[in-house]
This record gives C-alpha cells, sequence and structure tokens, in this order.
C-alpha cells in the first residue's frame, strides 16, 4: 500500500470512485433489504388470507350463517354469534357516540387551560395504552358484580365502548381541530352560543373524521376477544336473546340482559377443539370476521377521502 | 335556535317597543346562557367518563388485590417458584407467568423491532410516494385483524412449519405464538417510526446530501439520530402491545404454568392465565377469582412503567426545530 500523498491524480480519482461505488451499494442492498422486510408483513397477510379461504370457504354456506353451534361440525352455524356481535355493537355504538363525541367537544371547545383538562388529556392518552384484558377484568368486578348487570350483552357492549372511547374522541379532537377558525368567528359574529357553533357548524363539517373515528372504534371491538372472555360470556349459546315484547312480560330490553356469544368467542372455541372439522368452521368464522373488520375499514378510508373531496375551506 | 323562532311568533301578535322589548331580549339572552351552561355541564360529565375509567379500573384491581394478599403475603408473591392457584396445594409465584409474558415479548419484539425500523427506514427515505401510498396501508391491514385470527393462523399455519424444521417443537409453545405476535405489532413500530422520521425537516437531509452523503448514509446517521424520540416511543409502544397480547397467547402457547425463558416450550402468561381461569366456573369472590386480579395488576404495573419510560424518553431525546 501506498500512502496517500504519493499517489498520482489518476489513481486518486480511482480510489475515490471505489468508495463512491462502496457506499452506493449499500443503498442498493437496503433498498432490497426494505423491499424484504416489507414482504415479511405482506406475505403473512396473504397466506393468512389463504389458509382461512382454503379451509373455510366450503363452510360457507347460508345454512352456516342460519344454524346454532352443535357438537357435530358440518351442522354446526354461527347464527348466536353475528345475532350475539351485532347486539353488542349496537350497545357500544349507542353509548360510544354521544359520549366519545361529547367529550371531545368539551375538550376541544369548551375546555379551559388548567389542571384538570391536563389531567383528563393525560388519562385518555393512558387509557389508549391499557391492555384490553384489563378493561375485562373492570367489567367483571364493576358491570357484572358491582352493578349486577350479570355476563349479559349489556356488559360486554359497555365494556367495548369504554374501550373505544378513547379512539373515538381523538378522532372527534382532530376533525373538530381541522376546522379553520374562521368559521366559529363567524358563526360567533352572528351571535350564535358555543353551543350553536357546536351544533350548527363544527359537528356537521368534521363528521366525516367523527365518522371515520366510530368506524375504526367499531371495527376494533368487533374483534375484541379477551374482554368478553374475561365477563364470562358463554362459549355454547344454541339460542337467541328474547325479541322485544315477547313471551311472558318481556319488555322491550329484555335483551340486553340476555346470555350471549359473539364471534371471536365461537372462533376461539372451535380453534380451541383438537377435531380439525371445527378448525374449517373456525376458518369459516375467521373470514367472515376479517372481511367484516377490513370491509368496516375500507369504509371508513373511503368515507374520509369522500367527504374530504366535499370540503374546500 | 328556537329561542328566536319564540321571539318572531311575539313580535308578530303583539309587538313590543322600547324597554319592554330590551328587557324581552334580555331575558331571551340570559336563557340561552343558561342553557348554554347547562350544555357545558352535560359535556364536562361526557369528559369525565374517561377519568371515572381509568379511577374504576384501579379501584376495581386495588380492592380485590387487597383482598388477595391478605390470603398470600406479597413475598411469597414475588418470591415463589411456582404458580398452581387452583391446586389442593396452591403457589402463587406471578413469576411463572412473568417468565412466559417476558419470553413471548422478547420473541416478538426480535420480531418487530428490527423489521418495523427497517421498513419504516424504508418507507420514509427510500421508497417513491406512490410505493409509498400503497404499501403503508396494506402493512397497516396486519394491526386491523382480529388478533384471535392471529391465533389460529399461528396454532394451525406457523406451528406445523416449524415443526417441519424442527420436529421436536410441541404444538402449544411460545416461539410461533411470538413470531406472529412480532408481524402483528409491525405495523404500530413502523408507523410511529415512519412519521418520526418524516417529520425531521427537508433542510437536514439537504445539508446531508450536500456534504456527499448517500441516501443510506442520510437515514441512518442524520435522519433516525434525528427522530429517536419518536423512534422510541413507537418501540416502547410496541412492547406494551406485546405484554398486553393475549389471544395468540392462550390460543397458541398452551396455557400451562411453566417456569422457563426456553420459548421452545408452552407457557402461560399473564394474560393468557386470565383468560384460562374466566374460561371456567369460579365462584366469585373465592382465593382463585382474586388471583385474576392480582395478575391484572401486575400487568397493569408492568404497562405502566413502560409508559413512564416512553414517556421520559421522549422528554429526554426531543429536538425541537
Amino acid at each position: 500500500m501506498k500512502d496517500h500523498a504519493s499517489l498520482t491524480p489518476a489513481e486518486k480519482s480511482a480510489k475515490l470512485r471505489d468508495i463512491i461505488r462502496s457506499h452506493k451499494r449499500w443503498d442498493i442492498i437496503f433498498g432490497v433489504v426494505g423491499l424484504a422486510a416489507m414482504s415479511v408483513g405482506i406475505l403473512t397477510l396473504v397466506a393468512l388470507f389463504a389458509q382461512m379461504a382454503i379451509d373455510g370457504l366450503p363452510r360457507l354456506t347460508v345454512e352456516f350463517f342460519t344454524s346454532f353451534p352443535s357438537r357435530r361440525a358440518g351442522q354446526a352455524g354461527i347464527l348466536s354469534a353475528w345475532v350475539g356481535s351485532l347486539l353488542v355493537m349496537l350497545v357500544t355504538a349507542v353509548f360510544a357516540i354521544p359520549v366519545g363525541i361529547a367529550s371531545a367537544i368539551y375538550l376541544e371547545e369548551y375546555a379551559r387551560k388548567n389542571w384538570f383538562t391536563d389531567i383528563i388529556e393525560i388519562n385518555i392518552t393512558n387509557l389508549a395504552g391499557v391492555p384490553s384484558i384489563v378493561y375485562g377484568l373492570l367489567a367483571l368486578g364493576l358491570f357484572v358484580y358491582t352493578f349486577g348487570f350479570g355476563q349479559s350483552i349489556l356488559s360486554a357492549g359497555l365494556t367495548l365502548a369504554l374501550l373505544i372511547l378513547p379512539i373515538v374522541i381523538v378522532a372527534t379532537r382532530e376533525a373538530l381541530r381541522a376546522i379553520p377558525q374562521t368559521v366559529r368567528e363567524g358563526a360567533y359574529a352572528c351571535g350564535a352560543t358555543k353551543w350553536q357553533v357546536c351544533s350548527d357548524h363544527l359537528i356537521p363539517y368534521g363528521m366525516p373524521g367523527i365518522l371515520t373515528g366510530v368506524i375504526i372504534g367499531l371495527s376494533r371491538a368487533i374483534g375484541e376477544t379477551a374482554p368478553i372472555i374475561t365477563i364470562g360470556a358463554l362459549t355454547f349459546i344454541a339460542f337467541l336473546p328474547p325479541l322485544p315484547f315477547t313471551g311472558e312480560a318481556a319488555g322491550p330490553f329484555e335483551w340486553l340482559f340476555s346470555p350471549f356469544t359473539v364471534m371471536p368467542i365461537q372462533i376461539f372455541n372451535w380453534t380451541s377443539r383438537p377435531d380439525p372439522a371445527f378448525h374449517a368452521n373456525a376458518a369459516a368464522a375467521s373470514l367472515v370476521l376479517v372481511l367484516l373488520t377490513l370491509g368496516m375499514n375500507t369504509l371508513a378510508i373511503w368515507l374520509r377521502y369522500r367527504l374530504r373531496k366535499n370540503i374546500k375551506w | 335556535m328556537s329561542a328566536i323562532t319564540t321571539s318572531d311568533r311575539i313580535v308578530a301578535s303583539v309587538p313590543l317597543t322600547g324597554d319592554a322589548r330590551l328587557a324581552e331580549l334580555a331575558s331571551m339572552k340570559a336563557a340561552r346562557k343558561r342553557k348554554d351552561k347547562l350544555i357545558e355541564a352535560v359535556l364536562l360529565m361526557a369528559a369525565c367518563v374517561s377519568v371515572f375509567t381509568t379511577l374504576a379500573i384501579v379501584y376495581i384491581l386495588v380492592r380485590e388485590s387487597v383482598a388477595f394478599f391478605s390470603h398470600v403475603p406479597l413475598w411469597t408473591f414475588l418470591t415463589d417458584r411456582q404458580w398452581t392457584p387452583l391446586f389442593d396445594d396452591a403457589h402463587f409465584g406471578i413469576i411463572v407467568l412473568l417468565s412466559g409474558t417476558l419470553s413471548s415479548s422478547l420473541v416478538a419484539l426480535l420480531i418487530a423491532i428490527p423489521l418495523g425500523t427497517i421498513i419504516a427506514i424504508y418507507l420514509s427515505e427510500f421508497a417513491g410516494h406512490r410505493v409509498r401510498e400503497v404499501l403503508k396501508p396494506v402493512l397497516e391491514l396486519l394491526s386491523g385483524i382480529p388478533t384471535i385470527i392471529y391465533g389460529f393462523f399461528a396454532l394451525l399455519v406457523v406451528t406445523p412449519l416449524i415443526q417441519k424444521i424442527y420436529p421436536d417443537l410441541p404444538t402449544f409453545n411460545i416461539l410461533s405464538a411470538g413470531i406472529v405476535m412480532g408481524i402483528m405489532i409491525i405495523p404500530y413500530v413502523s408507523s410511529l417510526s415512519e412519521d418520526a422520521m418524516r417529520a425531521v425537516p427537508m433542510s437536514l437531509r439537504e445539508g446531508a446530501y450536500a456534504m456527499g452523503s448517500t441516501r443510506f448514509q442520510t437515514a441512518t446517521r442524520v435522519v433516525v439520530p434525528a427522530a429517536f424520540s419518536g423512534i422510541a416511543s413507537a418501540y416502547i409502544l410496541g412492547i406494551s402491545r406485546a405484554v398486553g397480547e393475549t389471544m395468540i397467547l392462550a390460543v397458541a402457547a398452551g396455557m400451562q404454568p411453566n417456569l422457563t425463558l426456553n420459548p421452545l416450550e408452552p407457557a402461560a402468561t399473564i394474560t393468557s392465565y386470565i383468560v384460562q381461569v374466566a374460561l371456567g366456573d369460579l365462584p366469585h369472590g373465592s382465593v382463585g377469582y382474586q388471583t385474576i386480579f392480582a395478575a391484572g395488576l401486575t400487568l397493569m404495573l408492568l404497562t405502566l412503567m413502560f409508559n413512564l419510560l416512553g414517556y421520559w424518553l421522549r422528554r429526554k431525546y426531543r429536538e425541537a426545530y
């Protein structure tokens, strides 16, 4: 090796070019590595769908949706599961949407900057990080035993509502924050009260963002298993909750206190059986659940895109 | 709104003038203010629901745990090396469940952190606009899939696949559950890290390029250090997810307590133990029932610790531009 000073200019530039080339090689290597890392995720997704489709598609018949679970895998269906999921989602939505939107409006539009507001804000951030099974324990202690709601649709719906509340609040706040200050000032200048500004302007204009948050929250809730297992939902339910105003003394809200099962629990139940025939059922139910959640997510993205295009500040 | 229409009607029938009209307007204004105050109170109550949720979580966990620790001394809980709360010869050593949580989280993070970071760097610094717009949402689908389905996938696809390479692997094991969990966590790590990297001002990159840096050098020596606080909080979020994950482990890792860090064995974690107890039929108020709250409190403290760590990291390494 000759030392640096004794190199001729031609040798120097050749050496420099070598260094540049070797550094640029890293760019290419990293590009490949990055794509490989991406493909791990994407291949998993593909494998997941392929496996569910191969095992589950043959089971996806009309009877699968209209039959109760059964000890014979071939006759088992998800009727009680999808009805249960639907009713639980209904309770969740009825509770989480108004409370979530109201909290967000309070924090964005009404709250003064003081320690109490800070506590609420920090608290919402922290709640979003609490593992979902802890909500299950909360519900077991509070809704099931302290309030005496039992292991019912009401308990499950309220649990999931608390779980998705931070999602709804954060989405609504972002939607409200995106509305220009001039809209508020214009309304105030016409003599509107704070609530009139909120209800006549901010909520309608923020609707795309709010809806997106609500749908994403619900799609999260519909797939949650752990908290619902924790409150003790039954895995084998071969009946539907009572319809309103049926049977003796069945009021309009009888179904709220009915035992129930939901889609994820049905899948869990079928997965944990050793018989592979039940695994096909689990695959079919998973396919339904996954298409449902993905459908909701797509709807949310589309909605955001669609409604945002129509609004020009 | 309704106040105005009422006043219109009044004006139409009996037109008030002078002081009477002013008094009427003043009373209308007062009514509107009262209504606004009332609405504000209702909204405040809604905002407090989240605070009550936290208080209720803490209250329930602590109440049941206090009852639990009156039966089982805290010291035994922390040092006993067996976890058999439902046997006649009951042992309550939380370390057994912690070992399962630790080993499964480690496997998951060994997958999620390197892959998530590489993907974030790739998407933020290397990929073109169109590639990013397509790949990012696809990747985020990974975090939208219900975890029970991942559990199913780990048990019925990943475990048989690993058994082809390593035939001695038991049906239930930490390894495949951890791998699938790691893949599930990738988007949490990559999305937040990418956001942090994209928030690094362009002028820093331009400076690096002007000095003759390659893309790779700019990414690793300028952008990543500048975005470190954001990347660190992405890692912390990933850790919290891994520690709190339940269904994948309950399905694919077996639910038998096992004091080991070897991912090739089955083991119960804090979360899967709670599921196991909830699936059974424990009477309300028994020690067995109280164990899940003690386990839940441990889990809560664990995630709280990580959240505080994340908060501290963000504070310490935040770069302001």
